[in-house]
C-alpha cells in the first residue's frame, strides 16, 4: 500500500491547485456571503449588533455560503474519474475522505480570513472579539467540512445533489451550529467579549467534530462501493 | 467448464466460473466461464450493450459480481480486492484525467497514488510520453488537448506503474493511425503482458489474441475459441 500521508498530500495538493487555476469555489463563497451581510445590514437597518444577534447572522451566513463549496467538494472526482482512479490504486480509500475534508476546511479558513473582518467592519462596534473567535472557528470548520464531506460524498451520484446536501446537512449541522453560536455569543457581548460558558461551548464543538470524525473514518470506505 | 491447459499449467491470471452481474432487473452478464493464463491476451468482443464494459470493470475491482467466482491474479473478488490495488491498468471509456491539470500533473499525481519514488516516477514519465510523442504537450493542461491527445496521455496513465494486467477497453478509439502505433509500445502484445482487450475491431483484437470470447446481447458468452483459430476462420483460410 502507498503510505497514506504521501496520497493524502497528493491529493490536496491537486484539490488546492485546481481550485487556485480554477477558481470554482472560493469566489462564489465569498460573494455569497458579504452579500448577505450586506442584506442583513440593511434588512435589519442596524448599524452594530451584538451578543447572540451578532452571532446568528456571522453563523448562518457562513453555514450557507460553506454549503456552496460543500455541493461543489466532489464533482471533480465524479466527472472526471477520480473516484475510479483512488479505486484503483493502492490507498487506502479514506485518503480521499481526509484530503476531501481538509481541502473544505482550507476553503472555509480562507472564506472566513476574508469575509469576517468583513462583519467587524459592517457590525462590530471593536474588534476585540476577533482573536477569541479564532478557536471557535476552527472547530466549526473541522465539524463542518468533515460532515460536509461526508454528505457531499453521498450526494454526489445523485443529480439532485444541490438539493439533498443541504437537506440532509441542515438538520445534522444544528448541534454545531447552536454550540458555535452560543460560543461566539458572549465575544459579541455589547459591553466586550464575556467568556461565560465559552470552554463549556467549546468542548461541545470539539466533542462534535470528534463524533463525525470517527464516523466518516468509519463509513466513507463502503460510499465508494459500487 | 474445465480448466483450460494454460492456465493449469502457467498459473491462470483470470479465472471465472458462472460469473453474472445484474443492474437491478436487467441481465449483464450471464453465467460467464474463463479461464486466461499469464502473459496471454483475451479478445472480449460482442455487440453493444453485451456486458464487455462490465466484465472489464468487474475485473478491475470497480463492479461487484452478482454471482459466480471470480479470481485475478490470484486474488478472489471482491473479498480480496485490495491486494489487487496497484496490480492492475486500467484503461476504460473515461480517460480518468483531471482537466484542469496538465497532463504531467495527472501522471504525477497517479506516480504518488501508486508510491512510485519521485525519481524512478519522472523517468517512467519521460519515458512514456516521449514513446506516445507527448512531450511537447505535457505541460499543457488536458482541457485544452483534443480527445486523442488525452487518450495518450490516459494510456500513459494505465501503465505508468508497470501493471500485471491490462485491462483496455477501446485502447484504440480517439487515436489516429499514428497514436494506434505508438501506443503498441506500451500496451500492445508482447513482454509478457496479460491482456483483456475490447475492441470495436474484432480482426485486430483477434489478431493479437491468445483466447476469443465473444459475448451475446444477453451477457452470455457466445462463442469463446483460441486467436489462430478465429483468425484462420475469418479469414476462410481454415484448415
Amino acid at each position: 500500500m502507498t503510505p497514506s500521508r504521501s496520497a493524502f498530500a497528493a491529493l490536496l495538493a491537486k484539490d488546492l491547485r485546481t481550485e487556485l487555476r480554477t477558481m470554482r469555489s472560493l469566489p462564489a463563497m465569498v460573494l455569497f456571503a458579504v452579500t448577505t451581510f450586506i442584506i442583513f445590514r440593511y434588512g435589519l437597518d442596524r448599524t452594530t449588533l451584538s451578543g447572540s444577534l451578532a452571532g446568528g447572522v456571522l453563523w448562518t451566513t457562513l453555514l450557507f455560503a460553506g454549503i456552496l463549496g460543500i455541493n461543489r467538494i466532489f464533482v471533480s472526482e465524479l466527472e472526471e474519474g477520480g473516484f475510479d482512479a483512488i479505486r484503483l490504486a493502492p490507498v487506502d480509500r479514506t485518503v480521499l475522505f481526509t484530503s476531501k475534508a481538509s481541502a473544505l476546511f482550507i476553503y472555509l479558513a480562507v472564506l472566513e480570513a476574508i469575509v469576517v473582518p468583513v462583519f467587524a467592519v459592517f457590525f462590530l462596534p471593536d474588534w476585540s472579539a476577533l482573536a477569541p473567535l479564532l478557536p471557535v472557528l476552527a472547530g466549526a470548520n473541522l465539524g463542518f467540512s468533515v460532515l460536509g464531506t461526508l454528505i457531499s460524498s453521498m450526494a454526489v451520484n445523485s443529480r439532485a445533489r444541490d438539493l439533498l446536501v443541504p437537506l440532509l446537512l441542515l438538520p445534522l449541522v444544528v448541534p454545531l451550529m447552536i454550540a458555535v453560536t452560543a460560543a461566539s455569543a458572549g465575544l459579541f457581548d455589547a459591553a466586550g467579549p464575556d467568556y461565560d460558558g465559552f470552554g463549556t461551548w467549546l468542548l461541545v464543538v470539539g466533542l462534535y467534530d470528534g463524533i463525525f470524525l470517527l464516523v466518516g473514518y468509519a463509513v466513507f470506505d463502503f460510499l465508494l462501493e459500487d | 467448464m474445465d480448466d483450460g491447459p494454460d492456465a493449469a499449467k502457467g498459473g491462470a491470471a483470470i479465472r471465472l466460473r458462472g460469473l453474472s452481474r445484474l443492474y437491478g432487473e436487467r441481465i449483464a452478464l450471464r453465467e460467464v466461464d474463463l479461464d486466461l493464463a499469464e502473459g496471454q491476451t483475451l479478445a472480449l468482443l460482442g455487440p453493444t450493450g453485451s456486458g464487455k464494459s462490465t466484465m472489464l470493470r468487474i475485473l478491475a475491482t470497480l463492479l461487484r459480481p452478482t454471482s459466480g467466482q471470480v479470481s485475478v491474479l490470484g486474488c478472489r473478488l471482491p473479498d480480496e480486492s485490495w491486494k489487487l490495488r496497484g496490480r492492475i491498468g486500467y484503461l476504460g471509456h473515461e480517460p480518468l484525467l483531471y482537466r484542469d491539470l496538465t497532463g504531467r500533473e495527472n501522471l504525477e499525481l497517479q506516480a504518488r497514488l501508486h508510491g512510485i519514488p519521485r525519481d524512478e516516477a519522472s523517468v517512467r514519465i519521460e519515458r512514456d510520453l516521449e514513446l506516445l510523442g507527448m512531450s511537447r504537450r505535457a505541460d499543457d493542461r488536458v482541457s485544452g488537448f483534443s480527445a486523442g491527445m488525452r487518450q495518450r496521455i490516459a494510456i500513459c496513465r494505465a501503465v505508468l506503474h508497470r501493471p500485471s494486467l491490462l485491462l483496455l477497453d477501446e485502447p484504440d478509439s480517439n487515436l489516429d493511425p499514428e497514436g494506434r502505433e505508438l501506443s503498441r509500445g506500451l500496451i500492445g502484445p508482447g513482454e509478457g503482458r496479460t491482456r483483456v482487450l475490447v475492441s470495436h475491431e474484432p480482426e485486430r483484437a483477434i489478431a493479437e489474441a491468445d483466447l476469443v470470447l465473444s459475448l451475446d446481447r444477453t451477457g452470455r458468452v457466445d462463442r469463446i475459441d483460441d486467436g489462430r483459430r478465429v483468425t484462420a476462420g475469418a479469414t476462410g483460410e481454415g484448415p
